[in-house]
């Protein structure tokens, strides 16, 4: 245990993701021998990132605005959405510039162990997004696990009467990753979710 | 296949202990408590990331220190792979193969197969369904072991399906006492219920029509193993008994009479997941699905769990591990056959028969309080055991 303030720091540091408590530790002293202007950069960046981001009011995207940057941008695919669970999803799949519509997201997984029911996300904005018949297509992106599969049998279903055409992401192999060593399970599925090669 | 090399690094009892290990016959021989079990668990570890004696990691890491180590060396024709293994107690454990980080544990799965014979064994016979739905797992698990993921699915589907009837079943229940419809969703609850059950159904199924035809390929190697092990007794026979089809599941049978075709078991559990929808809601637990079906035993006409001897009780545990033996050797490659005090319990002849039957695996370790307990037909290499080490006799 350290002087109060000093041990207070280490305690909310503790509680960011994958930093245990070695790490909170190592953090607060290397804050405490910075330089007082980082620090205070830091501070502010951590407190101006509270004051300033919002969530779009269309996808649930984070946004510095009420419409996010991809929301606003004229240029993308209006009859397209991709819904992911996060919004670090939609910037893994920007990267990959395969993606020219919108994004939907959602706001987590269904996870009855965690007490998150479909009312918890974002579903019943989506449904409104729908609702105008502008959008052919709906892409399910959320996590290959089994919580993300139920996310996405829940949302076909629940889109079906619709009409709107629905598909999932194929999980397949790591990209760069070895045949020879890819996990069993991943290689599993690969199988299952194969796809005609068309030549 | 054989293992060449063993190193444990805070293991149980051990701080440190380095063993190279040949083909052919080893044993491992020392007075009571002295660490020789120890040894052949972590091979059985390494083989399917369990122990065979607990069913968590914290007592295998050597009292006082915070990991174990567990490494081994397995030569299978002519390649070799290092497997390593971190166990961290209360924290994901972590796995290397050929010296390279793997992204979790159970893709060194597969690279050392054991069958793995204990006195703990009999509880297959005479324990609780859980320990022969283990055996039929395990043993899916060895031959393909993609089938740790379609197990941990299931687990998941199942603890997930768990919490939401117990959402449902406590709702009802408030319902009830407040003598009217509560606000909340209950079309909620049913419409996620629906796409559990698809999952359920879809991860149940691969599971049950998996194990249905394990018990399909297990069934005459187990009655040749126990007519060889007890010649002249009963025929053993074994049956599935799936909470698919009520029938079976008061009396006792020897046939299958369920398709282990995967489209068709998914719509079966389905179909059964309906019909029992109102008292799972009502009870808030899942009754349907391969995780409440049993593996059953049967002696002659009459079931073995209540019924057999305790020699006869036995005999039927080593006749379902030959069998798993048999097994994964006609899959290719032999498997390591580790006889843990199994010696002791038998009477001479059922002694000779399974010395007989195991004395040409590629390798065998078997461990004994006394010399006089391995049998002469294993003559082999000997370690003797004690205060914490291990030095080769001789
Ligand atoms: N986590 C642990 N830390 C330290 N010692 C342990 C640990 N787990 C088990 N032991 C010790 O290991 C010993 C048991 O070893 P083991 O089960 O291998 O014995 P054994 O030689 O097979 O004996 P037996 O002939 O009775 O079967 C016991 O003395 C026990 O106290
Ligand atoms: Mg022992
Ligand atoms: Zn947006």
């Amino acid at each position: 245990m350290y002087e109060g303030v000093v041990q207070n720091l280490i305690d909310e540091l503790g509680l960011l993701p994958g930093v245990g408590p070695k790490s909170a530790q190592r953090i607060a002293f290397h804050l405490l021998s910075a330089d007082p202007t980082d620090v205070k950069r830091l501070a502010h960046a951590l407190l101006e990132v509270k004051e300033k981001v919002r969530f779009c009011r269309v996808c649930g995207n984070v946004a510095a605005e009420d419409d996010c940057r991809i929301c606003r941008d004229a240029r993308r695919d209006l009859h397209v959405i991709c819904v992911v669970e996060e919004s670090k999803d939609v910037v893994a799949i920007e990267r990959t510039r395969e993606f020219r519509g919108r994004y939907h997201v959602l706001g987590g997984a269904i996870s009855p162990i965690d007490g998150i029911g479909p009312d918890d996300l974002r579903i019943r904005e989506l449904m409104t997004r729908l609702a105008d018949g502008q959008v052919t297509e709906l892409i399910l992106a959320t996590d290959p696990n089994l919580e993300g599969e139920a996310t996405a049998t829940y949302l076909a279903r629940l889109v079906k009467p619709m009409g709107v055409k629905v598909t999932r992401l194929a999980s397949g192999l790591p990209v760069g990753g070895d045949l020879e060593y890819a996990d069993e399970v991943t290689l599993g599925r690969a199988f299952e979710g194969r796809r005609l090669l068309d030549v | 296949m054989h293992v060449a090399h063993l190193s444990l690094t805070d293991f149980r009892s051990y701080e440190s202990v380095e063993l190279g290990l040949e083909p052919g016959v080893t044993a491992f021989v020392g007075p009571n408590g002295q660490g020789k079990t120890n040894l052949v668990e972590a091979l059985g570890y390494v083989a399917t990331l369990a122990s065979h004696r607990v069913s968590t990691d914290a007592p295998l890491v050597r009292h006082g220190a915070a990991r174990a180590i567990v490494r081994t060396a397995v030569h299978r024709d002519d390649r070799r792979a290092l497997v390593e293994l971190e166990i961290n107690p209360g924290r994901a454990n972590r796995a290397r193969l050929n010296r390279s980080p793997v992204s979790r544990p159970r893709e060194v799965l597969g690279l050392l197969r054991t069958v793995l014979f204990a006195p703990e064994d009999l509880a297959l016979v005479k324990g609780d369904p859980a320990e022969r739905r283990r055996f039929l797992d395990d043993l899916l698990v060895a031959r393909t072991p993609r089938f740790a993921g379609v197990r941990a699915d299931y687990d998941r589907v199942l603890k997930q399906r768990g919490a939401l009837l117990r959402t449902a079943s406590m709702a009802r229940r408030g319902r009830r006492s407040a003598g009217g419809d509560a606000p909340g969703s209950h079309g909620d609850v049913l419409s996620t219920l629906e796409v559990w059950d698809a999952h359920l159904a879809r991860h149940g199924a691969e599971l049950l029509g998996a194990r249905l035809e394990l018990v399909e390929a297990l069934r005459p190697l187990c009655e040749q193993a126990y007519a060889a092990l007890a010649p002249g007794s009963g025929a053993a026979t074994l049956a599935y008994r799936s909470t698919l089809s009520s029938e079976l599941s008061s009396e006792f049978s020897t046939g299958l009479g369920i398709t282990s075709d995967r489209a068709a078991l998914t719509e079966q559990l389905l179909a059964r997941l309906l019909e029992v929808r109102s008292s799972e809601i009502e009870r808030g637990v899942t009754l349907v699905g391969p995780h409440r079906d049993d593996l059953i035993l049967g002696l002659g006409e009459l079931p073995a769990r209540g019924y057999a001897s305790h020699g006869e009780s036995w005999s039927f545990a080593l006749a379902l591990r030959l069998a798993a033996y048999d097994l994964l050797r006609a899959d290719g490659g032999d498997p390591v056959l580790i006889l843990d005090d199994v010696f002791a319990e038998l009477d001479s002849q059922r002694r000779r028969r399974l010395a007989e039957t195991v004395a040409p695996a590629e390798q065998v370790l078997i461990t004994a309080a006394v010399p006089e307990d391995v049998p002469s037909e294993l003559a082999g290499v000997r370690f003797d055991v004690a205060e914490g080490g291990v030095a080769r006799a001789g």
